[in-house]
């Protein structure tokens, strides 16, 4: 017990002694966390609503649909077959033009009776159910066409009054809306030029609403023409997809069949789509996190070179010594872990808003145990990797050497200090700067290569969603929240890249004190050492961002597709301009966040140092 | 000392160096006045702390003072920017520390060549320049090792070849024994003397009394001050060497 709670106080004074360095510590693990945290709650949270909303509304476990009036008996067979257990409908369906405030879209009108159904009694959240001349409109439809409670609409010509707004578990929320209708459907962007071509009467992306049977018969001269849809309860709702597939469509006439798990999918997309993005975020991040981590730590474990030496004077075994370097980092990893945990919860409610049109889409995302445990170990991960080595080889020096403060010798890069000298001063300082230390110049490549590939992948999402506002079945507010992720993204990325550049940069001018003294007692003036500094920084960001834009965007962005199942070839990847413009970007703000710690170490008092 | 000043190849007046304010205000150096001509080696002798090292690098300006001036080769230094500074110190003036002050990645060569680099020679001339020096001070057999792999006296070699790299006017060499044992003092001071045969001006802080011995003139330091000056016979170094004990 003695021996722990000296290795905590020992931790924590050390800890306290620099503020600042165990604040950037917090900041490189926390980011991770946070954004680990996000990705792991919105997962949650996106099954969640539609679960609520198939409770509330006795949701259909395979919702069933035919054509034309000549296909009923399919459906009628459907519901007296074998694993059925109940069934709603079947309900007329047809196709209309509902005009609101001006705005027109087209619907899917189907004809419901006012009494409450036992299987997928739509949730009403405004307003009340259907009557004769109201219509109920489905939520996430209402939203984006803007229509409340009392508006008047028309549909094909027909005047009627919103008379509420309701959820449904039976099909995905607008405008992820499945198809039910003879006449079919089609959703995303479409061009004048492919628009003439399409079969008349083709629905583009409808929306859904209920009237009364009777009002869905009157919208058609037709009766024939009308197409049905069934709800049904299964004896076992986990194998309704095993039902559908037991029930394959055998032809013309036969039914389409829908398992609820395929309408969970179609109506959790956005919100499947955003914990992608931010999960890939998260490991993003984590990595920089190991980078930066790994730089902090080295340059630390430097400084503590007398410290340990002291340690293990008074009688400290290597095991301890690694123990309380150890310790230090991974309270910093709790500490983040829990601040990412807070962070993350309370902002993720801002990005589960994808889920209007289910019962308590927004604010319902909660933590768990087990995202909790994950976010917790991922950031103890982070720690460690970064620490251990540094932290046994330190536990392992010599005593003597250690108590004498020798400073780790720095590495030779022969061919690197040959070339060096056939160029300026500041490059040839900048060259053996950088070779004096490799692994550090790795993780500096590293860091930014990292950074730009994920700018990469924004840039080809942004444009996605910039050029097909629609597609996938994103609608605006959709759009706008998957904006808002690949911000929050890009916000916690850049920030943590800027951290790691001036740690990196901050790094090299402490290992480097003696020598550009050096360099300046022999005839290099501050500003050719401050340049040096600066281009040691400057050149792995080109490296990098040569990297990162190149292969690296790529490649993330294929392994981003192949997750997500998404279609690339719909994509734009980014030109080359805006790519030489990212690289040349980063190289500017690298040299910006580095010039002022590059400006410091360049003009330390040379006596100081020497 | 006032008549080798319009002559003199670094000069001092009133030098003055203060650390902190107030009741803790220390004054490591305190109105100095010393000239150096050229040819001439001076050494300044002193205990520990009496501000001998703080005063050599004012006079190069590593360090600038709190009052009086430094004038190196008729032009004051103690007033001029740092990048001016910079510039001065690259062909007026060499360095040699106490601790070497080697960059451990680089060769002795490297090392040696590092100084004509930085003063923008190609690198044809400063590599040429540096296996000149380092067989001047008997090292052209240790060109290619590492500073880890030469003993303390070669490193001093090193480090004083790398000093004359530019034909600097005066070289200030602080300490330049101190680190380093009884047959490496003498190879170090056998090199002192070659220099000062050569013409080399020199300024050396020590409180090793065999390398003061060297010197044309030796001058005693305490609490910041000159408190004494001795000119010596010049060419006495083997008399004054054995006296020290250092030879038969």
């Amino acid at each position: 017990m003695g021996r722990v709670l000296l290795v905590g106080r020992l931790a924590v004074r050390d800890l306290r002694r620099r503020p600042t360095e165990t604040a950037l510590l917090l900041l490189a693990i926390m980011a991770a966390t946070t954004t680990l945290t996000l990705g792991l709650v919105l997962r949650d949270a996106a099954g969640d609503p539609y679960v609520s909303t198939r409770e509330a509304t006795s949701g259909p476990d395979v919702v069933a649909g035919v054509g034309r009036l000549a296909q009923l008996p399919g459906l009628e067979d459907l519901a007296r077959g074998d694993g059925v257990a109940g069934h709603s409908g079947p309900y007329p369906v047809a196709p209309a033009k509902l005009e609101a405030s001006g705005r027109v879209s087209d619907v899917q009108a189907v004809g419901r009776d006012a009494a409450t159904a036992s299987v997928d009694q739509p949730e009403v959240t405004q307003g009340s159910w259907v009557g004769d001349g109201g219509v109920v409109v489905e939520a996430a439809f209402a939203t984006a066409l803007g229509v409340r409670v009392g508006d008047p609409v028309t549909l094909d010509g027909r005047s009627f009054r919103v008379v509420g707004v309701a959820v449904t578990a039976a099909m995905a929320p607008y405008p992820g809306t499945s198809c039910l209708v003879a006449v079919g459907c089609m959703s995303g962007a479409v061009s004048g030029d492919i628009a003439a071509g399409l079969p008349p009467g083709l629905l583009h992306n409808p929306g859904l609403v209920w009237l009364t049977q009777a009002d869905v018969r009157s919208l058609t001269s037709d009766p024939g023409s009308l197409s049905y849809v069934m709800n049904l309860k299964l004896t076992h709702p986990d194998e309704a997809r095993a039902f559908v597939g037991a029930n394959p469509p055998a032809g013309r006439d036969a039914p389409r069949l829908t398992a609820w798990q395929d309408i969970l999918e179609d109506a959790t997309e956005v919100a499947g789509d955003s914990q992608i993005l931010l999960l890939i975020g998260a490991w993003l991040l984590g990595l920089l996190a190991v980078a930066t981590l790994s730089v902090l730590v080295g340059g630390r474990m430097a400084d503590q070179t007398r410290r340990v030496g002291l340690l293990k004077a008074v009688g400290g075994t290597p095991s301890l010594v690694a123990a309380v370097l150890l310790a230090e980092y991974v309270l910093v990893a709790v500490v983040a872990a829990a601040a990412g945990l807070a962070v993350g919860s309370v902002t993720a409610p801002s990005l589960t808003e994808s889920s209007a049109g289910l019962v308590g889409g927004a604010g319902t995302p909660s933590m768990t145990v087990s995202t909790a445990g994950v976010v917790t170990a991922v950031a103890l991960a982070v720690a460690v990797v970064a620490t251990v080595v540094p932290a046994v080889r330190a536990a392992r020096s010599s005593t003597v050497k250690a108590l004498a403060d020798s400073p780790r010798p720095p590495r030779r890069v022969g061919w690197l200090i040959a070339i060096s000298a056939r160029l300026p001063v500041p490059l040839l300082l900048a060259l053996r700067v950088a070779a004096r230390r490799p692994r550090r110049v790795v993780l500096a490549v590293a860091g930014v290569a990292i950074t730009v590939s994920g700018i990469y992948v924004v840039l080809v999402l942004n444009a996605f969603l910039s050029t097909q506002p629609l597609a996938g079945g994103y609608d605006a507010a959709q759009v706008e929240l998957l904006r808002q992720v690949l911000l929050v993204w890009m916000v916690i990325l850049l920030c943590l890249a800027a951290v790691n550049a001036v740690v990196i940069t901050w790094a090299t001018v402490l290992d480097n004190r003696r020598s550009s003294a050096l360099a300046r007692a022999l005839g290099a003036t501050p500003g050719e050492v401050s340049t040096a500094l600066a281009a040691a920084q400057v050149l792995p960001a080109l490296a990098g961002a040569l990297l990162g834009a190149f292969p690296g965007g790529f490649a993330l962005f294929a392994a981003l597709n192949a997750i997500t199942g998404g279609d690339g070839d719909r994509a734009t990847l980014p030109s080359l301009w805006q790519l030489l413009t990212v690289v040349l970007a980063t190289v500017l703000v690298v040299a910006a966040l580095t010039a002022v710690p590059a400006r410091l170490g360049g003009r330390r008092p040379v006596t100081e140092a020497l | 000392m006032s008549n080798a000043a319009d002559t003199s190849v670094l000069r001092a007046r009133g030098l003055r160096k203060d650390y902190g304010r107030g009741e803790g205000l220390v004054r490591a150096v305190d109105g100095v006045d010393l000239d150096v001509g050229p040819g001439e080696t001076v050494a300044v002798m002193g205990p520990s702390g009496c501000g001998k090292s703080t005063l050599l690098h004012l006079l190069g300006g590593l360090d600038r003072p709190s009052g009086g001036e430094v004038v190196l080769n008729g032009r004051r230094i103690d007033d001029i920017g740092e990048k001016a500074l910079a510039r001065m110190r690259r062909t007026a003036v060499g360095f040699v520390f106490q601790a070497f002050h080697l960059m451990e990645e680089l060769t002795a060569l490297e090392n040696v060549e590092l100084s004509a680099l930085l003063a923008g020679r190609s690198p044809r001339a400063a590599r040429r320049r540096a296996e000149e020096l380092l067989d001047q001070v008997g090292l052209a057999g240790r060109a290619r090792f590492l500073p880890s792999a030469l003993s303390g006296g070669q490193r001093q070699r090193v480090a004083v070849a790398r000093a004359l790299s530019n034909e600097p006017l005066v070289v200030l060499a602080d300490e330049p024994t101190g680190n380093l044992d009884s047959a490496a003092t003498l190879d170090v001071l056998h090199l002192f003397e070659s220099l000062h045969e050569s013409g080399q001006t020199l300024v050396i802080v020590t409180h090793d009394t065999r390398i003061a011995a060297t010197a044309d003139r030796l001058i005693s330091m305490r609490d910041g001050a000159f408190v004494d000056e001795t000119r010596l016979t010049g060419g006495t170094t083997g008399r004054l060497g054995a006296l020290a004990g250092l030879e038969d």
